[in-house]
């Protein structure tokens, strides 16, 4: 695939990302004028890019979506939701489209050009409905100059002809003659306001004749002035001589129009184009003169078989252009300079050339690790002192490095605004999406992975939590329904909460299934957390009718473990009748991590510092049970000495690390504590890989191996090692460890 | 020869210059597919410098070569928005794509 398509097909996803959050912003606020435009505008740059790089089945169905839009805009129809929905079907059929191209196919496939014509004669059907023929084809360039005489009659384009207009044709000479002619033009604008302006080169010849001394420019000028016409006259003095002037009264006839085309020097139909451009006339206009003297224009030009169809090309083109510029001719350049200005800013990177230098980074900071304790052993205070200032360095590199790779979750959120768009009407059921933390930072590769179990939860919510409307208000609560997508950061992991204030789950009806299926012995004893949290359990599902939403009963342990695979969790919170709360806990990034040094014997670990709470040392630790109490907590512990099974006894100081994760504590007792360490995490290898309780190993500056403490599972294993311990126990529920159950002992 | 070439212009557009200009830029354009024109030390353009942007635009057009103005001074710019010429220059498709490539 060559640069250009490639390009096209980004370009054109983002474009179309951009127009389907117009589209669904348009259902909330359809007189918003600039949204319609911006919506029009994504369409009408995809199709400009198609016809560049000539794949027609793109350019054809993007123009039918144009003509909608385009009568959108000038008001022609107004927005209806089975409107919305068609145009973001289109949206759909687009992004079909552009896979085709991408997938390098010359044509969509049998369902999918079905699937487009289908769309098509719905959009004709509210074409049709305005009472304008609808386009057959981009292609046919007959029917399009009849059907754009009549769309454009009804409102093509901005018509100034309450203002004077000026078309001058500079001399040759004037430049020569020491004057310039654009400071004409400026004097000019002094004299009212320049609605319109179009620069006239085609008087230039090829380079080589081409004198840069001549001038060869000239300007076809739209001016909203008091002034007379002598006084626009008098702005030409100095060049009267050498210039070619005319001036049009505001309110000219049609007719008057016509003749001065034909007057001047250029190609008619393109100076009708200018006109237009410049707003003097519509192109309606333009085209029903020009027809009515098309006889004496091919008396004109006779032997040029061309004209009628270059009038049909000239009018598909001029739809193309002069919508951009004559529209928004100001506000256009603006966005130019803008999107070149903000596009100058970015720079699109490979990610494993990203990851590449994350890879070296980590080597940077474990060599900087060993050079810092090769200068500290030396005692020599100018290179500790240098070497200090290198591995503050070393960190600020290290983090704008793993800042790289970090983007917003916004986008992963704003695409269920569609999501929740379809499901509500599909349900019948009237939902708000409500999202915030949106700017909320996350390592790039789990942003892509997130988004499935996402998916489901968010879908699950909208099926499942909310209730129908006519329930909903007989419970007293607002029609419409409410989804929230939260996201924020809570000690080096991020937080993601998807809420509904639906019906909440219905605890018996839990337990009953769990019984039923015999995830749980009857007599068990569970908690709320624990009854709610079964439904993460492997072939949970409470719904007596599968929808095709979600409801298949593969769906909640599927994505507890997605989010497992990502070394996160997932929790669930629910009151009944007022709602349910998802709670996704992720790490942030993987690569480097600042960790906390602990020995055992003569070996290493780190415990990743975001997770450390305290420090305590404590004398005569109770050997027979595995919790204390501190400050009337209870606070579970666990012997790394016993857990890796390392020979030797215990120094009479042990000192407990107390770490947290996903709100629940637990101690690690070490032999010492060596202070913060910057980590480089290397994965473990697949030997290694069913180890439990080790995330990974690093190197120390010494060159030994330490290896990282996966705290999410010890603090796992230490509450379940204990509930095994407490009595009538047989299932473990991992997120059940409440303080309560500890404090009276 | 090569691909993309950059060409910084450091003097004023004007008049005074065309000549030697004309010559210069049709140079640059002859040696490469791509012509890079930065023009973010022009202080002043007037219409003959106009005309040699124009020219040259032409000119790539005709023989299947790029041009592209990658950076504009605020006299450059004030000139080409005055004279509505941006879109001529500038393909807000196009132009993004080749700076992310």
């Amino acid at each position: 695939m060559d640069e250009i398509t490639s390009v096209f097909i980004q370009e054109s996803r983002e474009q179309l990302a951009e127009m389907e959050a117009g589209l669904l912003r348009l259902e909330q606020n359809p007189d918003d004028h600039d949204n319609i435009n911006g919506i029009f505008r994504a369409a009408h740059t995809i199709k400009g890019g198609s016809g560049v790089i000539e794949c027609h089945f793109i350019e054809a169905f993007t123009h039918r979506v144009e003509n909608l839009l385009d009568a959108l805009r000038n008001n022609e129809l107004a927005v209806s939701p089975p409107l919305a929905t068609l145009l973001l079907e289109c949206c759909d059929h687009m992004v079909s489209l552009i896979d085709v191209l991408a997938a390098e196919g010359e044509a969509p496939d049998a369902d999918l050009g079905a699937k487009g014509d289908a769309l098509t004669e719905r959009l004709k059907g509210f074409l049709d409905g305005i009472g304008q023929p609808a386009e057959a084809s981009a292609n046919s360039e007959l029917a399009v100059q009849d059907s754009t005489v009549e769309v454009e009659s009804s409102g093509g384009g901005i018509v100034l002809t309450d203002s004077w207009h000026i078309s001058v044709r500079f001399g040759e000479n004037v430049l020569r003659g020491g004057m310039d002619p654009l400071s004409f033009i400026r004097y000019l604008a002094s004299l009212g306001e320049i609605l319109g302006i179009q620069t006239i080169t085609d008087a230039m010849p090829v380079a080589a004749e081409m004198d840069p001394e001549s001038c060869y420019i000239g300007f076809e000028i739209q001016l909203q002035t008091r002034s007379s016409k002598a006084d626009i006259e008098r702005v030409f003095d100095f060049v009267r001589e050498d210039c070619d002037l005319r001036i049009l009264p505001p309110n000219s006839k049609l007719s008057e129009y016509i003749k001065h085309i034909q007057e001047l020097p250029e190609d008619t139909m393109r100076l009708g184009e200018i006109l237009v451009r410049c707003g003097a006339l519509t192109q309606a206009e333009v085209d029903q003169g020009l027809s009515e003297q098309k006889s004496s224009v091919e008396h004109a030009q006779p032997g040029d078989p061309t004209a009628a169809s270059q009038l049909g090309q000239i009018l598909v083109d001029h739809k193309v252009v002069h919508k951009e510029i004559v529209d928004a001719a100001v506000v256009k350049q603006a966005q130019v300079n803008d999107k070149k200005a903000k596009d100058a800013r970015l720079v699109r990177v490979q990610a494993d050339k990203l990851d590449q230098l994350i890879d070296l980074v980590g080597e940077l900071v474990i060599a900087g690790a060993s050079a810092n304790l090769l200068a500290q052993k030396s005692k020599q205070v100018d290179l500790v002192e240098a070497t200090s200032v290198l591995s503050r360095l070393v960190e600020n590199i290290r983090d704008s490095a793993l800042q790289l790779r970090m983007v917003q979750i916004g986008d992963t959120f704003t695409r269920f605004n569609r999501v929740v768009r379809d499901v509500s009407k599909e349900l019948g059921k009237e939902i708000d999406l409500v999202i915030s933390g949106a700017e909320t930072e996350l390592d790039k590769t789990v942003v892509e992975k997130i988004g499935d179990p996402l998916m489901h939860l968010v879908r699950n919510s909208l099926d499942h939590g909310i209730e129908p409307t006519a329930l909903r208000l007989e419970r007293g609560k607002p029609a419409c329904g409410r989804v929230a997508l939260n996201a924020y950061h809570d000690s080096g992991s991020i937080v993601i909460e998807i809420s509904d204030d639906g019906g909440g789950l219905n605890k018996e009806k839990i337990t009953a299934k769990a019984l039923e299926r015999g995830i749980i012995q009857a007599g068990e004893t569970l908690s709320e957390t624990e009854v709610v949290n079964l439904i993460f359990e492997p072939g949970f599902s409470t719904v007596d009718k599968v929808s095709n939403l979600s409801g298949r009963g593969v769906g909640m342990d599927v994505v507890r473990r997605n989010i497992q695979a990502l070394r996160g969790a997932v929790d669930v919170a629910s009151v009944e009748g007022e709602g349910t709360t998802f709670t996704i806990r992720l790490p942030l990034t993987l690569a480097i991590i600042d960790g906390f040094l602990v020995g055992v014997d003569k070996a290493a670990y780190v415990i990743p510092l975001d997770t450390v709470v305290e420090c305590i040392e404590l004398k005569n630790l109770p050997s027979d049970r595995n919790f204390m109490n501190l400050r009337g907590e209870a606070l579970p512990f666990i012997r790394l000495r016993e857990l890796f099974e390392i020979p030797g006894d215990a120094p009479p100081r042990e000192s407990i690390v107390v770490v947290q994760f996903a709100g629940q504590r637990a101690g690690i007792v070490v032999d010492q504590l060596m202070g913060e360490f910057q980590t480089v995490i290397k994965p473990l290898g697949a030997m290694f890989r069913h180890l439990r309780g080790i995330g990974g190993s690093t190197i120390l500056g010494s060159g030994e191996v330490a290896l990282i403490l996966d705290v999410a599972a010890l603090v796992q294993t230490v509450t379940h090692s204990e509930q095994q311990l407490l009595p009538g126990r047989s299932h473990a529920a991992p997120a059940a460890l409440s303080s309560n159950q500890f404090t009276q002992h | 020869m090569p691909s993309s070439q950059l060409l910084s212009i450091t003097e004023d557009l004007t008049i005074y210059h065309a000549l030697e200009q004309k010559q210069m830029l049709l140079d640059a354009l002859a040696v490469t597919d791509e012509l890079e024109l930065n023009l973010a030390q022009v202080a002043e353009m007037d219409t003959a410098g106009l005309q040699l942007l124009v020219l040259l635009k032409k000119e790539s057009q005709r023989t299947g070569k790029r041009l592209r103005i990658v950076a504009h001074s605020q006299a450059v710019s004030s000139v080409i928005d005055f004279c509505n010429m941006a879109a001529e220059f500038g393909d807000p498709l196009v132009i993004p794509a080749h700076e992310a490539s």
